[in-house]
């Protein structure tokens, strides 16, 4: 398999996992909106509640920041990376 | 601006935050010395837009790579503070904490669609869109499929949708500028558009960069002290984020005493338009999953199909910026978004908790009406109280309020000085001039750049193609406000409409555009022109009472206008031809990161 098939089969699996955790957050969960709203979540907040205020928007954020790092060492991997610093 | 203005860059924007600090001081020393509560408002209103004129005056530019695309040269933070401000509308300023305040778990969806789509902007379009070097949205589509009949029609769902949120933007920027300057709203528009054209007119995307940069720390600011002010004030917490679970639950508590009355038809007729009592529980799970998750889905994708955010990531330095910087971006976006539950949370208990001095379910009707923030808000049409049972005290059920009003008044209902109310207008200005901002550009740059340039005369010099690009920024701003001026939907509902238009349209050809290389230009024909149809006829159906099905209702018929987009674009790929061997080396290229993008320097 030739440098750039490898590559782009590294990339596809890192989306994968970060739409996996991308569902959860924004569409998992929420099929169990009801019944996760009676436990308790973090700061005392009804659990639900939590994730639609903070929680959810908060782990999108995380999970940007982990994906792209995770892409850059794909590419300094396979040499694609640019060159330079931003 | 010199060449190391780049590297300055925190210390001009240091400066601006404490000059922009020190004039909010200066105003409440002016109001403690009499100042009167209009000259304040205009101050504040007329002081921001002067600073974000200048900026716009300063980044004017005759070069198309300045003008389209900032030069390519914004650093990854200030870009996402940038899109922050591109993203974060009028409507989520004024309208978001009101919807919360009224719809509770329902109306959260919208937090969650509207960051979530963010995920799929990093992962699926920005750093490839980044790589491909285009200028404008259907310059991608265009180049990618090939064609002029395919960049036109992405430019066709790029005008629908961004047009359909530009005049809801318009429109709030008229409603702050009537307000805080005290003329008719029909005059207040035209006034708010040329403060818009200030910042675009003469340095493009340059002059929209460094504009929203400033606006960005205008309104966070406005938006979070008095979040934190009220909620230190009513003795709640001193950093609400954390703290508001006894406040929360304490609503609970007190919707089971108050209960929620259902008012009869009839009563309801004599609230003014618009407003509305509480009638959702606060915290409860009171949608069904699907309901939730369809508008959730409908927003995320929306999110990563609108071009005025997708082309903020063309001005990032190098591919890795681009994807370090939605990152930020959505950073930027968290700091308002998850304060907007809390600003909902105090509002709603400062008015609803008895033994809070500011609560007014359970007093007497006639000392409510005599309170000054109540008379002043009942004038502007966005409060109202009636003694429906006629027991003389005000129930929960018989106090009505304008969305907007959580966010402009509660302020003045928590005993804030004033000072705070026009800090938070000049904050609505430039939430919604911002967007406005982005949207216009989008607009404009797609049909100079893609229509004029690429399809009409390729061979125009860049100073006719600016001068084009002007004139139409022009033209479509006035449109966009003489549709604003007639007040025809209300600032939210045409907001979500344009993420549905938009996912219908342009969502799939974008991604399967880099995803899959099999995708060719008849298929990316009928995923626009069939994805955008369907989804129109399917809006303008239920529109017209009819049913619908599978509980799309007219928020979200972006679901049902994507899927006919992804079917008619896979099956119409599947039996034409596959791309040319130059298209398919092309999506190879746009694939990594280092080399030459794809679209030379123009």
């Amino acid at each position: 398999m030739s440098k750039q098939a490898q590559h782009w089969e590294k990339t596809r699996g890192l989306l994968m996992v970060t739409l996996a955790i991308w569902f959860v957050f924004s569409i998992g969960i929420f099929l169990f909106g009801a019944e996760m709203n009676s436990t308790t979540g973090p700061f005392g907040y009804p659990l639900t509640y939590w994730f639609t205020c903070q929680g959810s928007l908060g782990i999108f954020v995380i999970l940007i920041f982990w994906f792209a790092n995770r892409q850059e060492k794909i590419d300094e991997e396979f040499g694609f990376s640019e060159r330079g610093d931003d | 601006m010199k060449g190391n203005f780049i590297d300055n860059l925190p210390k001009v924007y240091g400066i601006y935050t404490g000059g922009f600090l020190a004039f909010i001081i200066i105003m409440a020393i002016g109001e403690q010395m009499g100042m009167t509560s209009k000259a304040i408002g205009i101050c504040f209103v007329a002081f921001t837009v002067a600073i974000y004129a200048i900026i716009g005056w300063l980044s004017r530019t005759a070069q198309a790579d300045a003008y389209y695309v900032a030069g390519r040269q914004v650093p990854t933070v200030f870009n996402g503070m940038a899109t922050a401000a591109d993203w974060m509308s009028g409507a989520s300023f004024v309208a978001m904490a009101g919807g919360i305040y009224f719809k509770g778990y329902g109306y959260m969806a919208l937090l969650v669609g509207w960051t979530g789509g963010y995920v799929l902007v990093a992962t699926l379009l920005a750093p490839y869109l980044r790589k491909f070097g285009c200028y404008t949205v259907p310059d991608f589509i265009g180049t990618r499929y090939g064609g002029n009949l395919t960049r036109f029609l992405a430019v066709v769902v790029l005008t629908v949708a961004s047009f359909t949120y530009v005049t809801a933007q318009i429109n709030a920027t008229g409603t702050i500028a009537s307000v805080a300057l005290d003329i008719p709203f029909q005059y207040a528009v035209y006034v708010g558009l040329v403060s818009i054209l200030l910042c675009s007119m003469l340095g493009g995307m340059r002059g929209v960069t460094w504009t929203q940069v400033a606006q960005y720390i205008v309104l966070i600011i406005a938006y979070l002290l008095p979040v934190f002010w009220i909620s230190n004030k009513i003795g709640a917490g001193f950093f609400p984020h954390f703290m508001l679970a006894d406040e929360v639950a304490r609503i609970g508590e007190l919707e089971q005493q108050f209960g929620f009355v259902k008012n009869s038809a009839a009563d309801l007729a004599n609230v003014p338009k618009g407003l509305a009592g509480i009638t959702k529980a606060h915290s409860a799970v009171n949608a069904t999953p699907w309901a939730f998750i369809s508008l959730a889905l409908a927003m995320m994708m929306g999110t990563a199909s609108l071009p005025h955010v997708m082309m903020r990531y063309f001005t990032t330095p190098s591919v890795k910026a681009a994807r370090k910087s939605v990152g930020w971006s959505l950073f930027f976006i968290f700091l308002l978004y998850s304060s907007a539950p809390m600003l909902a949370t105090l509002s709603k208990l400062s008015l609803m908790d008895p033994s809070l001095p500011t609560g007014i379910i359970g007093k007497s009707i006639a000392d409510v009406q005599a309170i000054d923030w109540y008379q002043n808000w009942n004038a502007a049409n966005l409060m109202f109280v009636s003694d429906f049972n006629g027991n003389g005290t005000l129930e929960l059920n018989e106090f009505f309020m304008g969305g907007k009003a959580v966010v402009l008044a509660t302020p003045e209902i928590a005993g804030l000085p004033y000072v705070i109310s026009g800090l938070v207008a000049a904050g609505g200005m430039a939430a919604a001039m911002s967007t406005a901002d982005g949207l216009i550009l989008a607009i404009a740059n797609a049909i100079s750049h893609d229509v004029y340039y690429k399809i009409i005369d390729s061979k125009a010099e860049t100073a006719k193609r600016l001068v084009v690009a002007r004139v139409l920024l022009v033209v479509i701003g006035f449109a966009g406000a003489t549709i604003a001026a007639m007040e025809i939907q209300g600032i939210l509902g045409s907001v979500i409409w344009a993420f549905d238009f938009a996912m219908s349209g342009l969502f799939f050809p974008l991604v399967l555009g880099v995803w899959w290389k099999r995708a060719n230009r008849e298929g990316a024909i009928a995923g626009m022109a069939l994805g955008l149809l369907s989804g129109m006829g399917y809006l303008i159906w239920v529109r017209n009472g009819g049913s619908g099905f599978l509980g799309i209702t007219q928020l979200t018929f972006g679901i049902f206008g994507s899927a006919v987009s992804l079917v008619s674009m896979v099956v119409v790929s599947l039996i034409t031809s596959e791309p040319n061997a130059a298209t398919q080396r092309m999506v190879d290229e746009v694939r990594i990161p280092s080399g030459r993008s794809i679209i030379g320097k123009q």
